[in-house]
């Protein structure tokens, strides 16, 4: 079953065509890298499934139905930078996503219910490896730490899809290589749809089930845009997985 | 070694910092000594003994006609009006500041007219506030507020606007509705750099207040200073502003010590 369905969409700015008759079907469980040069517009495809732009022709479906106008809670994303909040520790970057949920008026939990959230939210860090660091402040963590903190703040409210932008980019290769073993077990026990943009080719391939490579055919050409030029299955997704992630 | 590279050790730098103060302290006591060797009854500038002496009938000596300690009395009087137009500036600059630095349909409407009204001079605009608003308090308190409020509010306005917008759609993507993005996202980001925002408004609040007590006004710091003017009593002026000057330093460093207290990730998230 397809969870996305992006279907014959153009992107095109003031006559420059950035994207170009894409269609893509993404199957539900699945992770797709997106990869391609800097400027072939595969932050912009990333953009529009978040709804921070919409495609000028063409729709994209979620579940069926046409993609929400603005930001939604079933599409969760990583970026590069500044995806979790400077100004709450890590355990308040991770009790947020449920405080928002359940608080609609305040935003946030006192009492019993703050404690309930507390025990949740420190599964989830024990999970990702930043238990000791739940009283810290993002700005006392390494890039790695912030980017671990920021996909388990994302799956926190568990989105129907996962969409990470060059998330490991600004890692050193150590890191990042812990960070893709993180990435791929949160993967496989959660059984979410991951939708990944990189220009790291061998990341596309570690990770994805599924590689689309996007390009310009002339890059000083302003009408054509980016095409799909490979669609390349990888692997399937292994279907005994342990499913060791339980949040409430 | 090239000039900017050298750095003063430990010891050296507090010299350094130390010595324009010094300097200034000595060449005004020269200058003093030398003026009252030529006239023992120079007011011009008064020897420290004097100023003392001033300082003692304006801040311990009950005053015969009201029976207040006059500098104490004063100083309470402009800290009042002090207070209270910042405190309403900082309420309107915080409301306006967010809700237009969020909302794209306020900020087309406000944007302009906040830069434009932020363009008058405050001070000319006084004589319309004593005639609007009478000589008492009022006209004072909203010299100060007309006279910080609008830097404050744009100030706030482009603190919204530069934030990352990462963060937004962060927050839209965990749930968060434009209210709770305002209140657990924005708001508490802003306090910090509103305190910023009234460090750098705190001197020309000064000014305002300084200004509209020289003008109208029956106490208050900056009436005294133009009251006593008159007499040339430069024994009185010039401590009353070296206490002006230590009441807008130690309410800087309050400021500062409270955004380092009451914030403790804004120190790093500023410089990351």
């Amino acid at each position: 079953m397809n969870v996305i369905e992006v279907k014959d969409v153009w992107q095109i700015y003031d006559n420059r065509i950035v994207l170009e008759r894409l269609n893509i079907n993404i199957a539900e469980g699945s992770f797709v890298s997106i990869v391609g040069p800097s400027g072939c517009g595969k932050t912009t495809l990333l953009r529009m499934l978040m709804s921070e732009e919409h495609a000028s022709r063409g729709s994209i479906l979620l579940d069926g139905k046409p993609l929400s106008r603005e930001p939604t809670v079933d599409r969760g994303v990583v970026f590069q930078r500044y995806s979790v909040f400077p100004h709450l520790t890590v355990l308040g970057n991770i009790l947020l996503p449920l405080e928002l949920r359940s608080s609609r008026v305040c935003g946030k939990f006192f009492g019993a219910r703050r404690r309930s959230a507390i025990e949740d939210a420190r599964t989830m860090l024990e999970h990702v490896g930043l238990r000791a660091a739940a009283p810290l402040y993002p700005a006392q963590l390494s890039g790695g730490m912030q980017q671990r903190l920021a996909l388990a703040q994302a799956l926190m409210a568990k989105p129907r899809v996962l969409l990470l932008d060059e998330p490991f980019s600004a890692l050193d290769p150590g890191t990042r290589a812990d960070i893709h073993v993180l990435t791929k077990r949160l993967w496989e026990e959660t059984k979410m749809t991951i939708v990944m943009v990189t220009h790291d080719i061998s990341e596309a391939f570690r990770l994805g089930t599924r590689v689309i490579v996007l390009e310009r055919p002339s890059p000083d050409e302003p009408g054509k845009g980016a095409r799909i030029t490979h669609d390349i299955p990888v692997r399937a997704r292994q279907t005994a997985t342990p499913d060791k992630l339980k949040i409430a | 070694m090239r000039i900017i590279n050298l750095h003063p050790g430990r010891r050296g730098a507090r010299l350094l910092a130390a010595a324009p103060f010094v300097t200034v302290v000595v060449l005004y006591l020269i200058a003093s000594a030398i003026r009252l060797a030529a006239n023992p009854d120079d007011r011009l500038l008064p020897s420290i003994g004097k100023m003392v002496a001033a300082v003692k009938l304006m801040a311990f000596t009950q005053d015969m006609a009201t029976g207040d300690y006059l500098m104490v009395s004063d100083t309470l009087a402009s800290l009042q009006r002090l207070g209270e137009g910042l405190a309403i500036a900082i309420s309107i600059a915080f409301v306006v500041g967010i809700a237009v630095g969020m909302v794209p349909y306020l900020r087309r409407m406000f944007v302009p007219f906040i830069a434009a009204f932020s363009m008058v001079p405050p001070l000319a605009i006084l004589p319309i506030l004593f005639i609007v608003a009478g000589i008492g308090e009022a006209a004072k308190v909203t010299l100060i507020v007309i006279g910080t409020a609008p830097y404050m509010i744009r100030d706030l306005f482009m603190r919204v606007e530069e934030m990352p917008k990462a963060q937004l759609i962060k927050a839209q993507t965990l749930g968060a509705s434009s209210w709770q993005i305002a209140l657990r996202v924005v708001v508490p980001q802003m306090l910090p750099r509103l305190i910023d925002s009234l460090r750098l408004s705190l001197g020309p609040a000064w000014i305002y207040l300084i200004s509209a007590e020289a003008i109208a006004a029956q106490d208050g710091l900056g009436y005294r200073i133009f009251l006593v003017r008159r007499y040339f009593a430069m024994d009185i002026i010039i401590p009353y502003v070296l206490w002006i000057t230590l009441l807008a330093f130690l309410f800087d460093i309050l400021l500062r010590l409270l955004q380092r207290i009451a914030f403790p990730w804004f120190a790093g998230a500023k410089s990351q």
